[in-house]
């Protein structure tokens, strides 16, 4: 094979292999490591670094090789000098042309040259110097030649985009992660808002303090057992918050009535729902359909719910987790005109009323959470400690709720929209 | 006796000589394992290398790099380095880039141990 022919061979391998790299999406200061050995190797020089600048200041050296560590020590590049690389021609990056008017060359010729180098190219990306390539002379002694020129001119352009672009992609990952964090900042400051918005409502009813935190908790588990999204639980969660905001607008004595309300009073308490629709839904929540499942979360299966008296199929799944979630919670904890229920009394509830108030497959899931917890399969212990001490160590729990998860017709995964 | 050296490349040592041998395509990757190989062969005490190219079918522009370095670093630790049946399309390369200047070739291993011990004959001992 000729000569020319196979350094022709060889440059273009190089040239291919190059882009192959600066494409990449690998460890930036790998991708110029390589790069630098691929342009050192084209031509068999032997030294060579790869230097970044950032504006007129100190050179920051991002790979180098044959060359001593403290070759850029103090070295530095202003203004007036990277206009003179941007005004230059290639043969300028000839340190021993000092023909050539580069300020920069002048202040570093002697230094540079006793290390060894003999070329210094700027890498312009769009019009700008975004560092320097320098290089030591060809093993073989020889002169560089017009080509050499040529190659070496292309390779440092092409490990200058790469570079630039490397840097640009680094811009962006930052700027998302900025935001990320932010959007999980804004994330937490509403949940806690919310949080503290569903104390609030709680404090107006003296009975029920802390209910609508444990309506969003029961919720969230609710759902979480039936394979909802971690974004969706996070929503029920938060309708589980603020289910019962339409009760700001609910006279408080009717709220705290130590026993049962009349027809009239009763009425207006059933107002709550609709009302907290109405609070709800000129909010632009982060999550979907928050105002829907506090509207509905007192429709019923078979009809006879309020406020509009939907069916199985026209209530939302979340609003038919937040109903359980609701009525457990209150069947659970003391009332002014009651104690709370035995928990074989609430799943003797739970078994009658699926299919009728309660959706079978989401009192099925809500079973199989509170199962997990009390045979020790999840280390999770929020309802335990929700429902206090005692309440789930009842002998027969777990053959209760066996025994309900099985006659609901077992497991059941996410199978309707929210 | 062949040494796995970490597992990376093969390398046996003839006195204070190493011979380290090179992969099928001196590449990147593989031009990395015999640059490290070399550097710990010298660091143990090695006066000579010689690098084989029996198996060495291609060297490509990261290899020629990566072989500059290791002449670079056995020139400053004051070793000889010899490489040793290269093929003719390889030779050809590292005539055209200059790499002979620097570099003994050798016909085969025998013959770069012969050319070693005749520099090593021929090098006054420095007391």
């Amino acid at each position: 094979m000729e000569p020319s022919t196979q350094k022709l061979i060889h440059t273009f391998g190089a040239l291919a292999d190059l882009g192959q790299e600066i494409a990449g999406t690998g460890d930036f200061n790998e991708m110029v490591r390589t790069s630098m050995h691929l342009l050192l190797g084209t031509l068999a020089l032997r030294r060579g670094a790869v230097v970044e600048c950032s504006g007129p200041g100190p050179l920051r050296c991002v790979s180098l090789w044959g060359l001593g560590d403290q070759l850029l020590t103090g070295v530095d590049i202003n203004e007036a000098e990277m206009k003179a690389f941007l005004a230059g021609q290639i043969s300028d990056s000839l340190l021993r042309n000092t023909s050539a008017s580069n300020p920069f060359l002048d202040r570093y010729r002697e230094r540079l040259t006793a290390e060894g180098i003999e070329l210094v190219l700027p890498m312009i990306v769009r019009g700008e110097v975004t560092g320097l390539v320098l290089l030591g002379g060809k093993a073989s002694g020889e002169e560089f030649s017009s080509d050499d020129f040529e190659t070496i001119h292309a390779m440092v352009r092409h490990i200058g985009v790469g570079i630039h672009t490397h840097r640009l992609l680094e811009q962006v990952a930052q700027r998302a992660e900025e935001n990320r964090r932010l959007y999980d900042e804004l994330r937490a400051i509403y949940r806690d808002t919310v949080r503290a918005f569903a104390a609030a409502i709680d404090i107006k009813d003296k009975y029920t303090q802390g209910h609508s935190e444990r309506v969003g908790r029961y919720s969230e588990i609710i759902a979480r057992e039936m394979g909802w999204s971690e974004e969706e639980v996070e929503g029920i969660q938060i309708a589980g918050y603020l289910h019962d905001i339409g009760k700001l607008i609910v006279d408080r004595d009717i709220i705290n009535a130590p026993y049962h309300i009349d027809a009239k009073s009763s009425s207006e308490l059933n107002r709550h729902p609709a009302a907290g629709y109405e609070i709800l839904a000129p909010i632009r929540h982060p999550y979907a359909d928050i105002p829907l499942m506090a509207k509905y979360h007192h429709e019923r299966l078979d009809g006879r719910g309020y406020p509009d008296g939907l069916t199985d199929q026209q209530i939302p799944l979340g609003a038919k987790i937040v109903s359980l979630a609701d009525s457990f919670d209150a069947m659970t904890t003391d009332r002014p005109y009651r104690r709370r229920r035995s928990f074989e009394d609430v799943v003797r509830d739970l078994r009658e009323s699926s299919g009728k108030q309660f959706d079978g497959k989401v009192v099925a899931a809500f079973a199989r959470a509170i199962l997990k917890e009390v045979t020790g399969e999840t280390k999770d212990r929020r309802i335990t400690k929700m429902l206090g001490k005692g309440y789930l160590e009842g002998e027969h729990t777990a053959a209760l709720l066996t025994d309900l998860i099985t006659d609901l017709g077992g497991n059941f995964s996410k199978g309707a929209s929210l | 006796m062949d040494t796995p050296s970490g597992g990376l490349v093969r390398s046996h040592c003839v006195g204070t000589t190493a011979v380290v041998y090179a992969s099928d395509y001196l590449n990147k990757l593989t031009g990395e394992k015999i640059e490290h190989e070399c550097r710990r062969q010298l660091k143990c005490g090695c006066r000579a290398l010689i690098i084989d190219f029996s198996d060495t079918k291609l060297v490509n522009s990261i290899g020629i790099s990566i072989l500059l370095g290791i002449i670079d670093v056995a020139e400053k630790s004051g070793a000889r380095i010899v490489f040793s049946e290269v093929n003719n399309q390889t030779v050809q390369l590292f005539e055209m880039l200059g790499l002979t200047r620097h570099v003994v070739l050798a016909k085969d291993e025998r013959e770069a141990l012969i050319n070693l011990s005749r520099f090593e004959a021929t090098t006054p001992v420095v007391h």
